[in-house]
């Protein structure tokens, strides 16, 4: 499988390796594990409420954020290449 | 080393060590009314030294060293030695101090509150610091401002002011009984001479202050002033910041925390006066 692959599933990193702090249209993120602060717009802070710590695929993930979010126009494909640049991060597990 | 000298400004000492006599001359002239590191014991050593034996005399060329160095730093000439100093001093701040997040940012206070003024180097951060001191706010410091993961509360850094290139004409009119180091010309900065701060900047080096406003001045434009929303305050502190990385969480704790609680607004300003009327203004409707 190659990255951006729909087949992937995805899982939510442990949160206590995550600090969060939404600030105004930023998010701020600080990874525990890499010290690296992350500055997200949204979909992020979306993206990871909706991950569960068991991996989900993309169907279901879009399935879920269309629960919470008014999504306009679900694309799976997109999902899954946000979902991979967050699991490149290490904000995002991919299984 | 040859000669030497300790000082420490606000929470922070420093040993001074020399190859040749006049910067330390400079030094303790500029630093006497300073207190000595606490138990003697410098937190940092600055080491200004000649790259070859032969130049502490042939054309001298003062290396910067101490505790932690940049391997490739171009030596000043002799002439500059009192700059090498005090970018020596900095240097070890930039890169070692760990207690404190560094926040590039002069910082003046009034009635246990600090303003802290942040920008590039030519934004006008060292002369409104300095301006405002003129005008009985208490001086805090005018390269890093230092913010405690512990309280949340700012440490003055009152080393000498740097002035650059016009500030220094308009501070020496305005404070003509000030204690000024020498003209340093042709710096890669421009003109630098140092100022002293005032007395009561140094009797009060050891208060910190609660932060009540941030700036982000720009000198050249008409008065104007916008507020700062908290994620750009604090995507600019961290590039300003040399620790950020090395303070890790302390580090964004602290920075997320003042820049949820601390109004901030960037400023323009055209010239001195305006900008004086404009921080005040600002400081009575935000702080």
């Amino acid at each position: 499988m190659t990255k951006g692959d729909q087949r992937y599933r995805y899982a939510r990193v442990p949160l206590p390796t995550l600090r969060i702090v939404p600030l105004d249209a930023m998010t701020l993120i600080y990874h525990r594990a890499s010290g690296q602060t992350h500055v997200v717009a949204s979909p992020v802070p979306e993206l990871i409420e909706v991950l569960d710590e068991m991996p989900c695929d993309v169907a279901t993930l879009l399935a879920r954020l269309g629960e919470h979010f008014d999504l306009g126009d679900p694309d799976a494909a997109a999902l899954a290449a946000r979902l991979d640049e967050l699991a490149d991060v290490g904000l995002a597990v991919r299984a | 080393m040859r000669y030497s000298t300790r000082l420490r400004i606000g929470p922070v000492g420093f040993r001074v060590g020399s190859d040749w006599r006049a910067p330390i001359e400079q030094l303790d002239r500029l630093y006497r009314d300073y207190p000595r590191p606490d138990d003697g014991i410098a937190d940092f050593n600055v080491r200004l030294f000649a790259a070859r034996p032969w130049r502490r005399f042939v054309r001298p060329a003062v290396m910067i060293g101490g505790d932690y160095t940049i391997p490739d730093a171009l030596p000043l000439p002799l002439n500059l030695g009192l700059l090498a100093a005090e970018m020596g001093m900095n240097l070890q701040m930039a890169l070692a101090q760990r207690r404190y997040l560094l926040l590039h940012a002069s910082a003046v206070e009034r009635d246990g509150k600090a303003l802290v003024m942040t920008g590039v180097s030519g934004a006008g951060k060292s002369t409104l610091a300095t301006l405002l001191m003129a005008r009985g706010w208490r001086f805090m410091g005018d390269e890093f401002a230092l913010l405690d993961p512990e309280t949340g509360l700012i440490h003055g850094f009152p080393r000498l002011v740097s002035l650059k290139n016009e500030s220094v004409g308009v501070v020496e009119r305005l404070m003509p009984d000030a204690r000024f180091g020498p003209l340093l010309p042709g710096t890669p900065k421009g003109d630098i001479r140092h100022v002293v701060p005032d007395a009561r900047a140094i009797a009060a080096m050891d208060a910190p202050a609660k932060p009540a406003l941030i700036l982000f001045p720009r000198f050249g434009f008409a008065s104007e002033d916008r507020p700062v929303l908290p994620s750009e305050i604090f995507v600019r502190l961290t590039q300003a910041s040399t620790n950020y990385v090395a303070m890790a969480e302390r580090g964004f704790d602290a920075l997320t925390a003042l820049v949820q609680s601390v109004p901030a607004r960037a400023i323009d300003y055209p010239d001195t006066e305006a900008a004086v009327a404009l921080v005040e203004r600002l400081w009575g409707e935000l702080a």
